[in-house]
């Protein structure tokens, strides 16, 4: 029989473009001096701790790839382009080659569709690869030697509400599991989003002055804290518990489904995870955090 | 239209669907090809005019960072949408008047809205806007301006996002057709649905869709602007925070009910209400029935929440209260 597959780390993995572009790599057109540093190092550390295991893919659910009929999934093997961000274009303009593991991408599909849910192979050439992907997977792995799995993230929270979402997104978790090992595979799961999400609708002129980023508000911050203080002591169903309230009392980009997807793929963690870094980007707040299933949560 | 026209720097004004079956699968249901032929007599709409430029406003480009204004002289690409991207590739090249979107920049900094050009190789213009561009402009005739919809924007800075519009075109002494590309009532399928089974998804969502026809046929654009609050509470998924295209197209238009209404189509597409609208101005207004919102003539709220209070206080001589706060 053959080897059976399993997800050997999950990583709460957000994706602001400035992270990116203060890292300064050749992909990425612009240039910054410094910024966002204590995030930069959090995904720093997280990189060391992935580099301890084998792991074959990433397989990464975004918020910056939304759909609103079902879950869609990358099914081209190769995509490379230029990935312009549309909000924040002047810091964010990356030339990505990539390749996706589609064998696994289509087992996730059909594992996600037998367990009724609503579901699409994204089949087009010519498709660009959203920049949360990007950005995550490139903080991640900033080399590209692994193929990654894309998922969409779903706009049920908006059409019905953070429940509904989070009762498909507990599904959809599942359903990658199950896939995961029947493909032999050792995956990297990453839930692409911030937590807090309130931006500022302004930029300061050097857009990497730190002396300007802050936390948008206490409100946000206090539920930040909370959040990962729960990730941090193992209480998984708790903040499955309180997703909905947090999404909506943070503006949290929890809304995408991406942390529920990730915490029922991990089989609802009653372990601690790593907290690697936290930082905010334009008023938002955001955490690297990282579960390895069967390990304890380094210091 | 029987209202005698009348003479303003916005010649034509518009509301057009973005998505797109309209321009990659309309034959696959009869009514998405009645709004694609739509799309046909607001082009010999155009072509009997004689406006300059094309300004488009598109619920498909949220922002965040203020207002982005888009100027890349000739952008071009390869278009797929994030969604519908089964239904095929949209090869597209447009000319963008980059000298009216920076006298735009300006208009909207003197009215103090924070407002940026955008004017970057490879830029990921909207489904929306290339889908009508492709449909009534796909040759160029006219050159056009792109701007974003911020997610955050209320309605005194979408009206006086609207009014830094009419600003730059009298600066710059040109005629214009003013374009919203959103649809009606947004509330999609969220299941596979066979094209020919198409319909609205909700029967209340119909319903406000005609009331909104109803006055818009009747030229009554200023009502159905000071209506959005409840439209978006009636017939829209609040995605965003608010409803806006409608506040962002009668301040261009000039804020009144003078105008020649007609609904070239309404169909349903994917569910949402998918209507191709024309508003012409008019000497004859409609009656004024609902004007009850403020008319601000420029942008006092959100600023500088990058800074603490005491930086607010230097630029504007006096606190700002909601520096930093999450309103
Ligand atoms: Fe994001």
């Amino acid at each position: 029989m053959a080897k059976k597959g399993e997800i050997v780390a999950g990583v709460l993995a957000p994706h602001p473009p400035h992270l990116v572009y203060a890292e300064n790599p050749d992909q990425n057109e612009p240039t910054a001096e410094c910024g966002w540093e204590t995030l930069r190092w959090g995904y720093e550390r997280l990189r060391k701790s992935l580099s301890e295991i084998d792991y074959d893919v990433l397989i990464v659910h975004s918020p910056h790839w939304r759909t609103q009929v079902g879950t869609h999934f990358l099914g081209v093997e190769k995509f490379k382009s230029l990935s312009v961000d549309p909000i924040f274009p002047n810091l964010f303009r990356f030339h990505y080659d990539l390749t996706v593991d589609v064998n696994l991408a289509q087992g996730i599909h059909d594992e996600a569709k037998g367990a009724g849910l609503v579901t699409e192979m994204m089949t087009n050439p010519d498709f660009r690869v959203d920049y949360g992907t990007i950005v995550s997977c490139h903080m991640t792995n900033p080399d590209w030697d692994k193929p990654l799995v894309g998922i969409s993230s779903n706009g049920g929270a908006r059409y019905f509400n953070m429940d509904v979402l989070g009762a498909t997104m507990l599904k959809l978790g599942e359903a990658t599991r199950k896939a995961v090992e029947a493909s032999g595979k050792r995956a990297v799961l990453l839930a692409s989003n911030s937590l807090s999400h309130r931006h500022f609708t302004t930029e300061s002129e050097v857009v990497e002055d730190m002396s300007k980023e802050h936390i948008n508000n206490h409100n946000q911050y206090l539920w930040d804290m909370r959040m990962i203080e729960m990730m941090r002591s193992g209480k998984g169903q708790q903040v499955l518990d309180v997703m909905t309230d947090f999404t909506e009392q943070a503006t949290a980009e929890t809304d995408g489904g991406s942390l529920t997807w990730l915490l029922s793929a991990l089989g609802v963690p009653d372990y601690p995870a790593t907290l690697h870094g936290y930082g905010t980007v334009i008023g938002t707040g955001n955490a690297v955090m990282e579960w390895r299933p069967g390990q304890e949560a380094r210091a | 239209m029987s209202k005698q026209l009348r003479e303003d720097v916005v010649r034509k004004g518009y509301v057009l669907p973005g998505l797109p079956h309209l321009l990659l699968a309309a034959d696959q249901n009869p009514g998405w090809q009645k709004v694609r032929q739509a799309f046909q007599k607001v082009r010999e709409d155009l072509e009997s005019s004689d406006i300059d430029v094309i300004v488009v406003y598109s619920t498909f480009w949220p922002s965040v960072i203020g207002h982005q204004i888009q100027a890349r002289e000739e952008p071009e690409w390869v278009h797929v949408d994030d969604q519908f991207h089964a239904l095929g590739s949209i090869p597209y090249k447009m000319e963008i008047d980059s000298e009216f979107a920076r006298e735009l920049d300006r208009s909207c900094k003197d009215r103090k809205l924070h407002s940026r050009l955008i004017d970057y190789e490879g830029f990921p213009i909207d489904t929306g806007s290339v889908v009508v561009q492709q449909l009534i402009n796909k040759d160029n005739r006219w050159p056009m301006v792109i701007v974003s919809s911020n997610v955050y924007a209320d309605r005194a800075e979408t009206v006086v996002y609207g009014k830094a519009v009419r600003d730059a075109l009298e600066k710059q002494g040109k005629k214009a057709a003013a374009i919203v590309v959103s649809s009606l009532s947004n509330r999609m399928h969220t299941t596979h649905v066979d094209p020919k089974d198409d319909h609205f998804s909700s029967k209340k969502d119909h319903e406000w869709n005609l009331k909104y026809l109803e006055f818009l046929k009747e030229g009554r654009l200023e009502d159905v602007s000071q209506l959005s609050r409840q439209f978006h509470r009636e017939a829209r998924v609040p995605k965003v925070t608010a409803f806006k295209p409608f506040w962002w197209l009668s301040a261009v238009m000039g804020q009144n009910n003078l105008y020649a209404g007609e609904v070239y189509e309404y169909q349903p597409v994917m569910g949402t209400g998918a209507a191709v609208i024309g508003l012409t101005p008019a000497n004859k207004a409609a009656r004024d029935l609902e004007f009850d919102e403020d008319d601000p003539e420029a942008f006092a709220g959100e600023r500088g929440v990058l800074g603490s209070n005491e930086d607010m206080s230097d630029s504007s001589g006096s606190d700002n209260p909601f520096s930093g706060a999450n309103i």
